[in-house]
């Protein structure tokens, strides 16, 4: 017992050493944002390459063959082979695969051998046309679901949350082409105020409204059922909260509480959820655009599938991952710059 | 605590007033009391405590003083004066221009309480802003004064920080420097130092101590312990089920209490140098009643040594003892008897089936000759990776335990006790060093069969989804035993026996039951097989004083009966000294102190151990002159230097030496083995007048 007991410790005092697999971090600096902000970028890279191989694998193996459908089902077999061979769909898939994400890095998209057009400008013009949309559908959906999940988390358990939380997941719970439906129904075709079919608008405000409004609205009712509870969850949470009873108890107001203390808090992971779905918004324009037959890359992308226009669908569906990958990375810099436990790195 | 401010201001109104205050709950359209004429006063200056154990209503007293009870809670009748003035009905302006301006609070658990997403600096401010009107960089300015007032060493600096970089401590000054920012009238303190470490509880409570008499505040200071009470407060009052039965001056009620209640907190508590082997514990019997479920009469009647049938007609009033303070009590001049029984040595288990504990030395004789430790812990080194740093939380620990024997694992948190444990447990790999079990106990399965846990939360720590009975039963057949399904059952209940469960336990599932009754749960999976070793990690620490004591006994018999040896983690060096053979004292990864417990815990020791044993405010050490405080801030895991690890912050430290060479281990007559520069002989000297043991 007595010869366990004895000091048998090492001596050598442990000095702070950074672990082996920190030396990236050690390179970059100390920074815990600029680490997270590479690692992040990193992982955005891996998503874009493995949604790539992804559509490319997808595109291929999809039923009927690229050069029929383009020549047509009386052209002979001889003319569908020339042409496979003409677009170099009889090489490799490896290489296939290789020359096509080359040039697509370089900023080369091809021909669309369906429309024969330059892809870079078209899908790049649709894309534009797709934001327009979405940029309304977040100008009305930031406002109304925040400031909605605010009065419903201030009023907790009583009628306005009760209102609030009831129609926002009905709305939640009505798919895009239904609600799409009704409204054109009622407003294109009962009441004849607004278009049925969207036109892409010039810059006024008044054109904007005229045209994208409705299209905007099935949006709308989506993402306003999900953000607004999430807002609520996040205010009733943090007005429960120790340090809410501490504000109050040093003699706050309850507006001065709300403002000050709760949130703060409790707007984070709303925040953040909002940049998420703008990656959504864009992805989720497909069903909308195509029933208001809307110019935008949903419908682009549909219209691509439908057509077997491989290199059209494929940098439309880039783009969009893209796009939702660019709004994931954001979400995630937007939660660690307002988490001041995150930004300072903690203790 | 001083005589004569008492005196001079009991002339003046009292800053305040309660007056039979009843606070009930709503749940399910029943009405349940949780306050229930409640009275008392306090005075200008002057600090109140409020005791009880968890449950009893002392912080739904205070969030009625404050205006600020749960929507489903309601003030049912009687009246609270804040200087004068009607809390009950005054307006919300009033109420505002009181909260954080007149009458403060500081709570327990100060990392909650502080917004996260707030700069320290502008959260005192505030206070400020909104009481003063002064601005932003005014207010700045005083929240700096402030927190230089409750001696953070760089105030300015500390203004930017953000409450998750500091320490529990540190959250816990800057909770008292907002509170006391606008001088209030009343500070009111609900458990400040429940949560925190010894050394801290320390630090804080000897802030409090000291701004109190810089600043004439009247404070309410509410907690379940009664040694700070003790050493705080100049009147008690003691709450049990949201009745006062018991009031009086803090001297008079805790040593001569005159209501059974009191009488039966103080005998459950272990005392500084109170050793198993030479006094059980007495817990009391039963439960307190639940929410809306207090007996017609007085509600501690069912608990009662002294109960008498009219006890049980009406609760009786609070009313003055000739010649002592207020009790609730009809027999209260017989209760001075009842603590006095006091002396009674450790006898059998109540259940008198297990033979008491064989005495300290002859076990000690005992695991010599067994020679073969259950368990030997050689140079255990565990390093992991925090933030891309490498920290060593565990540094180059042996130890081993005997068969039977209870070895103790004391330390502040972070100093590596858990990590420990969970090596020795094999539920992390070790970084370097050898643990030796006893042969054909190595492999995974073999280990759980031979070694078993019991954790400080049994909440987290029991299958929420599963009745008692799955619980129990799932851990007797992991323990690989060809038995019969009848001698199972058999087995079973006498499991439940040997724990002091009942068998209608077995059926419901933990949510069900009570924090002390869970923790038995826990403790009855731990000994479902015959485990030779259970690690207790904090068993006792989150359950009320009388829970606790009945705990600790139970363990106590289970060894007894079972001949199995714990290791002992907890941060409450009283209760370690009561319960276990030998302590090893942890600080940084390294035990500092080892040896016999009466050995470590008197001198020469050390001055670590010292320090943690100066700190726990516990009843009937009074010793606050000899009192020793460590540096504030203690060093980061990890971060060693060249010398004594507890250099920096030692006060016996010699200097130079201490700061560059590593301290060598010495060992006392007693014993004791310590890693130190200063020999026995002269510590001893040193420490001899300081350790009141």
């Amino acid at each position: 017992m007595a010869e366990l007991t004895s000091p048998a410790a090492p001596a050598a005092a442990p000095a702070p050493r950074p672990a082996p697999g920190a030396a990236a971090g050690a390179f970059l600096g100390r920074h815990p944002l600029l680490s997270l902000l590479v690692k992040r970028l990193w992982l955005a890279l891996v998503t874009l390459f493995l949604v790539s191989v992804l559509v490319f694998v997808i595109a291929r193996v999809m039923p009927g063959d690229v050069g029929r459908s383009i020549l047509g089902p009386y052209a002979s077999a001889a003319q569908v082979a020339a042409l496979d061979r003409k677009l170099g769909l009889d090489r490799p898939i490896l290489a296939q695969y290789g020359s096509y994400i080359w040039g697509f890095v370089r900023g080369d998209w091809g021909t669309s051998p369906v429309l024969s057009v330059p892809v870079r400008p078209y899908v790049m013009g649709h894309l534009v046309n797709s934001l327009y949309l979405a940029g309304l559908a977040l100008v009305e959906i930031i406002p109304l679901s925040i400031g909605l999940g605010i009065v419903a988390g201030w009023f907790r358990d009583r009628w306005p949350d009760r209102l609030i939380s009831v129609v926002g997941v009905s709305l939640l719970a009505l798919p895009e082409f239904v609600s799409g439906t009704i409204l054109i129904v009622v407003f294109s075709i009962e009441l004849r105020a607004l278009p049925s079919s969207a036109a892409v608008p010039d810059l006024s405000i008044v054109d904007i409204l005229h045209n994208l409004l409705l299209p905007s609205l099935p949006l709308l009712f989506v993402l306003f059922g999900y953000i607004a509870r999430m807002t609520r969850a996040g205010t009733a949470d943090a007005l429960s909260s120790n340090y809410a009873r501490t504000a109050y108890l040093k003699g706050l107001s309850g507006t001065a509480v709300l403002w000050k203390h709760v949130l703060r808090n409790s707007l984070t992971p709303t925040i953040t959820v909002i940049a998420v779905q703008l990656g959504y918004l864009i992805g989720g324009l497909v069903v909308t655009e195509r029933l208001f037959n809307y110019p935008g890359i949903g419908n682009l992308i549909y219209t691509a599938a439908t057509d077997h226009d491989q290199a059209m669908l494929q940098a439309g569906v880039l783009l969009i991952a893209g796009v939702y990958t660019v709004a994931n990375t954001l979400a995630d810099l937007l939660y660690a710059v307002l988490n001041p436990r995150l930004r300072l790195g903690g203790s | 605590m001083s005589d004569d401010q008492a005196s001079s201001v009991t002339d003046t109104a009292p800053t305040l007033a309660v007056e039979d205050l009843s606070v009930s709950y709503r749940r399910r359209r029943k009405t349940l009391p949780a306050v229930s004429g409640a009275s008392f006063e306090i005075a200008p200056g002057e600090a109140y405590g409020l005791v009880g154990e968890s449950g009893c209503g002392k912080s739904t007293v205070a969030m009625a003083l404050m205006r600020y009870l749960p929507g489903n809670a309601a003030v049912d009748g009687g009246t609270i004066r804040f200087q004068g003035q009607d809390v009950l009905t005054a307006s919300p302006a009033t109420l505002r221009g009181w909260r954080g301006n007149q009458m403060a609070m500081v709570y327990q658990d100060p990392g909650s309480a502080l917004n996260p997403a707030v700069r320290v600096g502008t959260q005192i401010a505030e206070v400020y802003r909104v009481h003063r009107g002064l601005s932003r960089d005014d207010a700045l300015d005083r929240a700096a004064d402030m927190l230089d007032k409750v001696r953070f060493p760089s105030p300015k600096d500390m203004l930017r920080r953000y409450p998750h970089e500091l320490s529990g401590g540190q959250q816990q000054r800057v909770m008292i420097a907002m509170a006391l920012a606008a001088d209030p009238a009343l500070l009111i303190l609900d458990e400040p130092t429940t949560g925190l470490d010894a050394t801290v509880e320390a630090e804080v409570l000897d802030l409090i101590e000291q701004l109190r008499a810089e600043y004439s505040t009247s404070v309410l200071f509410i907690s379940h312990n009664l040694g700070i009470v003790a050493r705080l407060c100049d009147r008690v009052g003691v709450l049990y089920a949201g009745r006062l039965s018991e009031e009086g001056p803090a001297s008079s009620v805790l040593t001569e209490p005159r209501h059974p209640y009191t009488s039966a907190l103080l005998r459950c508590v272990p005392r500084p140098g109170m050793r198993k082997d030479t006094k059980r514990l007495e817990p009391i019997p039963g439960y307190l009643p639940r929410l809306g479920e207090a007996p017609p009469g007085c509600p501690f009647a069912p608990r009662c040594d002294l109960v008498q049938p009219e006890c049980e007609t009406a609760p009786p009033p609070l009313v003055q003892v000739p010649g002592s303070h207020a009790s609730a009590c009809l027999r209260a001049t017989e209760v001075p008897a009842l603590t006095a029984r006091d002396g009674e040595p450790a006898a059998a288990p109540a259940s008198g089936t297990a033979p008491a504990p064989p005495p300290a030395a002859e076990k000690a004789e005992k695991a010599e000759k067994a020679a073969e430790p259950v368990i030997a812990v050689d140079g255990l080194v565990k390093r992991y990776t925090s933030a891309g740093m490498e920290v060593t939380a565990v540094d180059g620990v042996s130890l081993d335990i005997a068969p039977g024997e209870t070895f103790g694992l004391v330390g502040e948190s972070g100093s590596g006790k858990t990590t420990l444990a969970r090596c020795i447990a094999g539920l992390l790999p070790s970084s370097a060093g050898k643990i030796t079990v006893t042969a054909d106990h190595s492999g995974r399965r073999a280990r759980a069969r031979f070694l078993q846990m019991v954790f400080q939360n049994p909440d987290t720590a029991l299958n929420p989804r599963h009745i008692v009975r799955r619980i129990l039963s799932r851990a007797q057949k992991r323990q690989d035993d060809p038995a019969t399904s009848s001698e199972r059952g058999r087995r079973l209940s006498d499991l439940v026996r040997a724990v002091r469960l009942q068998d209608w336990h077995l059926d419901v599932r933990p949510a069900a039951l009570s924090g002390g009754l869970k923790q038995r749960v826990a403790i009855a999976r731990a000994f479902a097989g015959k485990p030779s070793v259970v690690l207790c990690d904090e068993p006792v620490s989150a359950l009320d004083v009388s829970v606790q004591a009945a705990i600790l006994n139970l363990l106590i018999d289970l060894q007894a009966e079972r001949g199995v040896s714990y290791l002992f983690i907890s941060h409450d060096l009283t209760v370690v000294q009561y319960l276990a053979d030998r302590i090893g004292v942890m600080y940084h990864g390294e035990i500092v102190d080892i040896g016999p417990a009466n050995a470590v815990a008197a001198a020469p020791h050390h001055p670590y151990t010292e320090a943690l044993l100066s700190a726990a405010p516990a009843l009937g050490s009074d010793g606050a002159e000899s009192r020793i405080r460590l540096d504030l801030t203690p060093v980061q895991p990890g971060t060693g230097t060249e010398g004594c690890r507890f250099h920096g912050r030692c006060h016996r430290s010699l200097g130079e030496v201490c700061a560059t060479q590593v301290p060598p281990w010495q060992t006392d007559d007693s014993g004791n083995t310590y890693r130190c520069h200063i020999p026995p002989v002269q510590l001893r000297d040193l420490q001899g007048a300081a350790t009141p043991l």
